[in-house]
């Protein structure tokens, strides 16, 4: 382990100089009095700039990355981050510019906003967005209040019952609480989609949403979306997409035209915004007509001039954030739209579904996948039940990846899948970066039948063996100094 | 093919035999047809890095208010953010990672935040912190959800002196699932008018929520805040400006239960609004009802010491619908960020930058007293930002100063036509705002 930047510190440095001061300081014991101010010390370290530097650099370098390798966390979409936009967000004069300056001295960032607003409509085949949520758990959050409002002013406030499959990412049954809206959990059937029959029987008069990710989790595209969506309307509800999966359908469908009537879109998945090791992320949320009067403030809008500005929808639900939302995060998918226009987007998700399509081609031969019934979308879900047979569980595969150079699948998701490996390759990777990987799970597969050991003792190229979860739980220490 | 595509014409033909394919197309063979979208997106054509990098220099020069001397904070400060600070946040290695589910290969990340946690911990004089929240204002709402948690109640009170967007938030928030949340009102004085809290503080309030220093940059006294809502059996959220904690009481000092805040100010660029970071800090007896990611200390299986998600029932991914909140991504890089200035600012430097805040603030608030007509809205000590009444309307006197070169403050023309809330950060010099003064003088004749 790398020392903590603490055990580093020693009294007297800094790693940050300010010009002379040029005004008088006036003494805070005059003006706030002794007892307003602060007795202890701030407790922050004590290093120079090239400590710092050093320390953080050499943390770092303990990471895993995609700029190293594939990375193929399924429904995260790890795909490249284009360097250029690290350049554009931080440009002066967007990276400059405060929050509250006049829309008039901020023509640039509401024309990015703007424009791309019109894109993500587009591309979702909806009539409205609001590029405010912060992620996709916020906007998730953000759609389930817009059904609720549209729902309470037709009469329907009572309705509180959200349908998703058993399926579905642990954010959906979250955020439906924090809507204040219970979860009613709809059956998968054989060909691991939404159980038709399940479905009719819950869908009623509580039913206020379905929350359906699509592709779903296991990769599969839920071909009786039409039936399901006009399950739900018959039934007096709305229908949300998680689009934490949409990197499937770019150019090829829209949620609009499938009946959703509102749907989230991960600018940090989809459209190659960088992960930076848990965010920042951005969740615009794309609507129907009759959904937009209620989108949080602000949304941009066009005067008749052709100015834009910073308005607030008539019958908004309120702010979710301080101010216009993950600006720079907007800047990046912008320019990656911009970059591959309506030929590329399609190419993105043509490759990102061959990619998939060949790497479960060439598991089949040691892994037991599911619900193999066709090709999947971008992405599918691997078990290693039979390996788990033999003492091996999903976990230690998982880990012995990390030996042989790569990023671990997302494990033991969906639920609904035993000993689960959901493999998400992206549009990024070359034939070559495929096959090393495939062949990296098969020799492991090898391994668990000849040597387990190797696999059960993984990790032992990290900078760390396997970590002690328990502990960390047990014996909880999260800030230096615990004890 | 655009530059990042790396799959070849003849890739494709080998991956599609292998798929037992013919074409990509019937790949897409399970999405229903009359779902298929047959017509090629309507959106700008494809454009090369060059044009691209000439679009975006146009679209920047549309930001004029970025090139203005900025005396405008409300919630966003330009602060000074030392080169090194973006050096680290270009590192690959941070910044095209995800959440460190395999923490083995993660242990950059996870220590970094670990240091931040411990960082924001001790800045808040409590004993814990989380990884972050989205922003200073969700921070807020989702530390009165865990007041309510906490105390199974579920009303709570926020300060009117509370940034209005944040009050704006926390509605939105509290407007689903049965909670209740009431403003004190604040004082002739600009701050939490106790009596008016002692009176809508009883045995139902899961907590009071106050900002330090308030929205007109007024230092509140907590202390007595915090005797009233604890004798209620309730918890004391305190939105602080870390910068002014760097001075002021920190919050633990204050008599906080929960300290949440906006970390902009702490080596994050302005960005138009975002991205930023909220930080929540809390004492150890709360720790498993903090919302979002935690990172915690352990050892790996040859007793090396290594950090690894701690507390993970208490979130989504687990809990489901009984999780503490929905928060999954959160804002690790800008985290990141804050870590890495904190850590090059060090404890005198991060003392000297709210000093020099505070000193600037002083200094240009009384060069503004000076211009005839201009007058304190409140007389109470404030810390780094200020409210004046100007003898004009300060939606005008703004718009006047912006075309002199500043970005002014922000109109509060809901409390007084003429008032307008600036601050001056450790960026700004003497020469800037002496010349701001004397623009306020002009501009207060020429609108006139």
């Amino acid at each position: 382990m790398e020392r903590t930047i603490f055990s580093v510190s020693c009294c007297g440095r800094r790693g940050m100089d300010l010009p002379s001061p040029e005004v008088p300081v006036p003494d805070p014991r005059t003006v706030f009095g002794p007892d307003a101010l602060r007795q202890g010390p701030l407790g922050l370290p004590e290093v120079s700039e090239p400590q710092a530097v050093r320390h953080f650099v050499n943390l770092s370098t303990k990471n895993y990355h995609v700029d190293k390798g594939l990375y193929p966390l399924g429904s995260c979409t790890m795909k490249y981050n284009p360097k250029l936009h690290e350049d554009l967000a931080r440009h002066p004069a967007f990276a400059g510019l405060h929050p509250l300056t006049p829309d008039a001295l901020a023509q640039g960032a509401l024309g990015m906003m703007h424009e791309l607003s019109s894109f993500l409509c587009e591309i979702t085949g909806f009539a409205a967005v609001t590029l405010q949520p912060a992620a996709g758990a916020q906007g998730e959050l953000t759609g389930l209040m817009l059904i609720k409002r549209l729902l309470t002013d037709r009469g329907q406030g009572g309705r509180v019952e959200v349908l998703m499959p058993d399926s579905a990412h642990g954010t959906n049954p979250a955020s439906s609480t924090l809507a204040g809206m219970r979860v009613v959990s709809v059956k998968s059937d054989g060909r691991g989609m939404v159980d038709i029959g399940d479905l009719r029987a819950k869908a009623g008069p509580q039913t206020a949403a379905l929350m359906l990710t699509n592709p779903n989790t296991l990769g599969i595209f839920e071909s009786g979306i039409e039936e399901i969506t006009s399950i739900v309307h018959s039934a007096g509800g709305l229908c949300y997409m998680d689009g934490a999966n949409l990197n499937a359908l770019l150019g090829k469908a829209r949620p609009g035209d499938m009946g959703f009537d509102v749907c989230h879109v991960n600018l940090h998945k989809t459209f190659s915004t960088p992960h930076g090791g848990g965010g920042p992320g951005s969740g615009p949320v794309a609507c129907i007509a009759d959904l937009a009067p209620y989108l949080p403030e602000p949304v941009v809008t066009a005067g008749a001039d052709g100015s834009l500005r910073l308005s607030c929808p008539p019958l908004s639900l309120g702010r979710l954030l301080a101010f216009s939302g993950q600006v720079g995060v907007m800047i990046r998918a912008w320019a990656y739209i911009r970059t591959l226009g309506a030929d590329g987007l399609r190419e993105v998700s043509e490759t990102a579904v061959l990619n998939a399509n060949y790497l479960k081609a060439r598991l089949r031969e040691a892994f037991e996948i599911p619900h193999d019934d066709g090709p999947c979308m971008h992405e599918f879900v691997i078990s290693g039940e039979p390996q788990s047979r033999k003492g091996v569980k999903t976990l230690d595969m998982a880990k012995r990846l990390l030996d042989y150079g790569f990023h671990a699948p997302t494990i033991y998701f969906p639920l609904i899948v035993h000993e689960a490996m959901m493999i998400e390759p992206t549009e990024s990777e070359s034939l070559d970066s495929l096959d090393g990987f495939a062949e990296a799970l098969l020799s492991i597969a090898r391994e668990v039948e000849e040597k387990p050991h190797l696999v059960t003792d993984a990790p032992v190229n990290t900078p760390v063996l396997r970590l002690d979860e328990v502990k960390a739980v047990k014996d909880l220490d999260i800030v230096e100094g615990w004890e | 093919m655009s530059r990042l595509s790396s799959i070849l014409g003849g890739d494709r033909s080998s991956m599609l035999e292998a798929i037992g394919a013919e074409s990509v197309e019937d790949l897409f063979s399970p999405i229903p047809e009359p779902v298929r979208m047959r017509r090629p997106l309507d959106l700008p054509p494809a454009a090369s890095e060059l044009e691209l990098r000439r679009l975006f220099e146009s679209m920047a020069s549309g930001n004029s208010g970025s090139g203005l001397t900025c005396f405008l904070g409300a919630g966003a400060y330009d602060h000074f953010i030392p080169s090194a600070v973006n050096h680290i946040l270009l590192r690959s290695e941070f910044y095209t990672a995800y959440t460190p589910y395999q923490a083995e290969v993660s242990q950059g990340t996870l220590q970094s935040i670990y240091e931040y946690q411990t960082l924001i911990a001790r800045l808040m004089g409590m004993e814990c912190a989380n990884a972050s929240m989205y922003d200073g204002a969700s921070a807020a709402a989702e530390a009165a959800l865990m007041a309510m948690r906490v105390t199974r109640r579920s009303r709570v009170l926020v300060a009117g002196s509370l940034n209005p967007r944040y009050i704006e938030v926390m509605r939105t928030y509290l407007s689903h699932g049965g909670f209740e949340m009431n403003e004190v009102p604040f004082g002739a004085d600009g701050l939490v008018d106790l009596e008016a809290a002692s009176k809508l503080c009883d045995g139902g309030v899961a907590g009071l929520v106050v900002q330090q220093p308030g929205f007109f940059g007024l230092v509140e006294k907590l202390p007595p805040l915090a005797g009233l809502v604890h004798s209620a059996g309730g918890l004391l959220v305190v939105v602080a400006d870390p910068v002014a904690a760097a001075v002021l009481r920190s919050p633990g000092e204050a008599g906080a239960d929960i300290a949440v805040g906006e970390g902009q100010s702490m080596g994050i660029p302005l960005s138009y609004g975002g991205p930023y970071a909220g930080f929540m800090a809390c004492h150890r007896e709360h720790v498993r009802n903090l919302p979002g990611r935690i990172i915690g200390r352990t050892v790996d299986r040859a007793g090396q010491t290594g950090f690894v998600l701690t507390l993970q029932t208490r979130e989504q991914h687990i809990r489901r619908e009984k999780a503490t909140s929905n928060i999954c991504t959160n804002e690790a890089l800008m985290a990141l960020a804050s870590t890495v200035y904190l850590t090059l600012a060090g404890e005198e430097g991060f003392r000297e930058v709210a000093l020099r805040c505070f000193a600037n603030s002083h200094y240009l608030e009384e060069k503004l007293l000076a211009v005839p007509g201009v007058k304190r809205m409140f007389e109470g000590p404030f810390f780094r930002e200020f409210l004046l009444e100007y003898p004009v309307p300060a939606v005008a006197l703004r718009d006047r100063l912006a075309e002199k070169g500043f970005l002014g403050g922000l109109p509060v023309p809901g409390l007084r036509e003429g008032a307008m809330l600036s601050t001056a950060t450790e960026k700004r010099t003497r020469e800037e705002m002496d010349a701001f003064a004397a623009a306020v003088a002009s501009a207060c004749g020429e609108v006139r």
